[in-house]
């Protein structure tokens, strides 16, 4: 299953490897990463596969959330099929 | 591949834009709990609705959590009541006991509103039909989350003009055993003309008898995006205009046609349709009368106003007829005065009256929605804005509605209260000239010469 993984917050040290180690943690394959700065604040998308975690959406979700408070960044996490049904016919 | 633009867009329209499923329906059909016996109809009911319903919560919220996106309400439509009742209930007070059992059903599934005491007199009415219609005043205001509404015309039968009288007084009477909590049973009971079978919206939604056992129906929103989204586009000619309409109109309605195939694969039950209405809630940025401002209007209500909504009511069907593989229901935007802040302050300027609201209605889904008026209003009145606005639908083979509240002790210029999505709304003037006659003169209007197609 594609999931999208985006994090918004103040550009800080780290981050990227903060995000990369806890997926690499739990079996998540990284497909895509972009990165962009919008209004100061950084702004990354990954496209992720998560076919061969142990984990479960909600427990990863939860996991990256959770993460993402610790180094004071938000981080949200989607199925790819909200993004996909939106932009493409 | 999706790339970072494209999510944000659609973040920013989750978090910035309120951009939302509004609801997620469930029809459930109750034609197998008729009997004859009225403590075997209630547990029948309540054991059908609370088996089928069960997991509708909770999957709305795991989906919730898997895309990203708030799915608001999660509600449940039942077959209109007079019809499940019909051959146990010997009196108003035995359609009331079914309308506890819904209320009860519905707590415990936990959905917020449960619609469907409804009854079907577009021709005539039975004595069902009419001992469930009296008993209305009592179940909304003994219920809690109970939804009633009464479809008394339609296109191909005319419009049942003793239906409209009664329904003329029973919105009062509602009125006045709601009276302690601002007339609030009437916010809760929608008089229908041409009612959709698969209308996912409240308070009007019921399970009609052409439906399946159990179906999911989604209606979709976010007057908001499509706000923002003309933002851009300031000052460009109408076909710019339209063009942007349509496109975030079937951005927003491929993200419903996702929830829906979603919670109807999880649940097990066939998806039936999206409604592609734009509803709006109090929130400011959720408006569609501030889609109505952005297209060029200084208030809903000046001139120009049923203009621009028709362009917008059928830019969003465009759009969004071909983001879903099945669309229903009411499927236009919807002008309630209560849950619309931009309309609140039009009504309040001075810009909007009852009559341009009524013009409103003949190019948009649904009717007079959520508009308060003296509480001394009488009821062959309300009976004749009902006519007026069933006459609009009868004639244009359109879905209207009115739900109107007269609130008891209240006055012009004097603002309700009703809560939550149900917002807040000033009292508006009602022209005081009777129409008393006219509704008394008993009997039915004919269909229109147009109807006959066959």
């Amino acid at each position: 299953m594609k999931i999208i993984i985006t994090v918004v917050g103040k550009d800080t040290v780290g981050i990227i490897a903060r995000v990369c180690t806890y997926l690499a943690e739990k079996q998540v394959n990284i497909l895509d990463i972009s990165q962009t700065i919008v209004q100061g604040y950084f702004n990354m998308m990954m496209i992720a596969d998560m076919s061969a975690s142990p984990e479960s959406f909600e427990e990863l979700s939860g996991g990256l959330e959770q993460a993402g408070e610790e180094i004071g960044v938000k981080i949200k996490c989607q199925r790819e099929e909200i993004f996909t049904k939106m932009h493409r016919i | 591949m999706i790339n970072i633009y494209e999510v944000n867009e659609t973040n920013n329209m989750i978090e910035h834009e309120n951009l939302d499923v509004r609801t997620i329906t469930l029809g459930i059909s109750l034609m197998d709990c008729i009997d004859s016996d009225l403590d075997q109809v209630n547990e029948k009911v309540y054991e059908k609705i609370t088996r089928v319903a069960k997991d509708l919560v909770a999957t709305g919220e795991a989906i919730e959590k898997d895309f990203g996106i708030p799915i608001v309400n999660k509600r449940i439509s039942v077959t209109p009541i007079a019809l499940i009742g019909g051959s146990a209930c010997r009196c108003p007070e035995d359609f009331v006991s079914l309308a506890r059992t819904l209320d009860r059903a519905a707590k415990e599934v936990g959905v917020n509103f449960i619609g469907g005491y409804s009854a079907l007199v577009s021709k005539g009415m039975t004595k069902a039909d009419e001992n469930l219609i009296r008993s209305i005043p009592q179940a909304l205001a003994e219920t809690e989350r109970v939804c009633s509404s009464v479809n008394v015309g339609s296109t191909k039968t005319g419009l049942n003009m003793d239906g409209v009288k009664l329904m003329g007084q029973i919105v009062r009477e509602t009125a006045e055993a709601t009276k302690e909590a601002d007339s609030l049973g009437c916010a809760k009971l929608v008089v229908f003309c041409n009612a959709p079978d698969d209308n996912p919206f409240m308070a009007g939604a019921f399970h009609g008898v052409t439906e399946a056992d159990a179906v999911i129906n989604v209606g979709v929103s976010g007057p908001g995006v499509v706000k923002v989204a003309l933002e851009k586009v300031r000052g460009e000619n109408f076909e710019v205009l339209c063009e942007t309409i349509k496109k975030t109109a079937f951005k927003i309605t491929r993200v419903g046609q996702l929830v829906a195939q979603e919670a109807s694969s999880r649940m097990g039950i066939p998806f039936g349709i999206i409604d592609l209405s734009l509803a709006p809630t109090p929130a400011v940025g959720d408006s569609v009368a501030e889609i109505l401002q952005e297209i060029g209007l200084e208030r809903v209500g000046a001139p120009g106003t049923t203009a621009a909504l028709a362009l917008l009511n059928d830019q969003v069907k465009k759009g969004g007829v071909m983001a879903s593989s099945y669309v229903g229901g009411l499927s236009g935007a919807f002008i309630p005065v209560s849950e619309d802040q931009g309309m609140i302050d039009a009504v309040n300027a001075g810009a909007l009256t009852i009559e341009k609201l009524e013009a409103m209605t003949c190019v948009c889904s649904v009717g007079l929605d959520m508009i308060a008026v003296p509480g001394d209003t009488s009821a062959s009145t309300i009976a004749g804005i009902i006519a007026d606005e069933a006459a609009i639908g009868m004639v244009n083979q359109k879905t209207t509605a009115v739900r109107i509240i007269p609130v008891i002790g209240k006055g012009v210029g004097e603002t309700v209260e009703f809560g939550g999505l149900l917002g807040y709304a000033p009292v508006m003037p009602v022209n005081s000239f009777s129409c008393e006659k006219f509704v008394s003169r008993g009997g039915r209007i004919p269909a229109p010469i147009h109807s006959f197609k066959n």
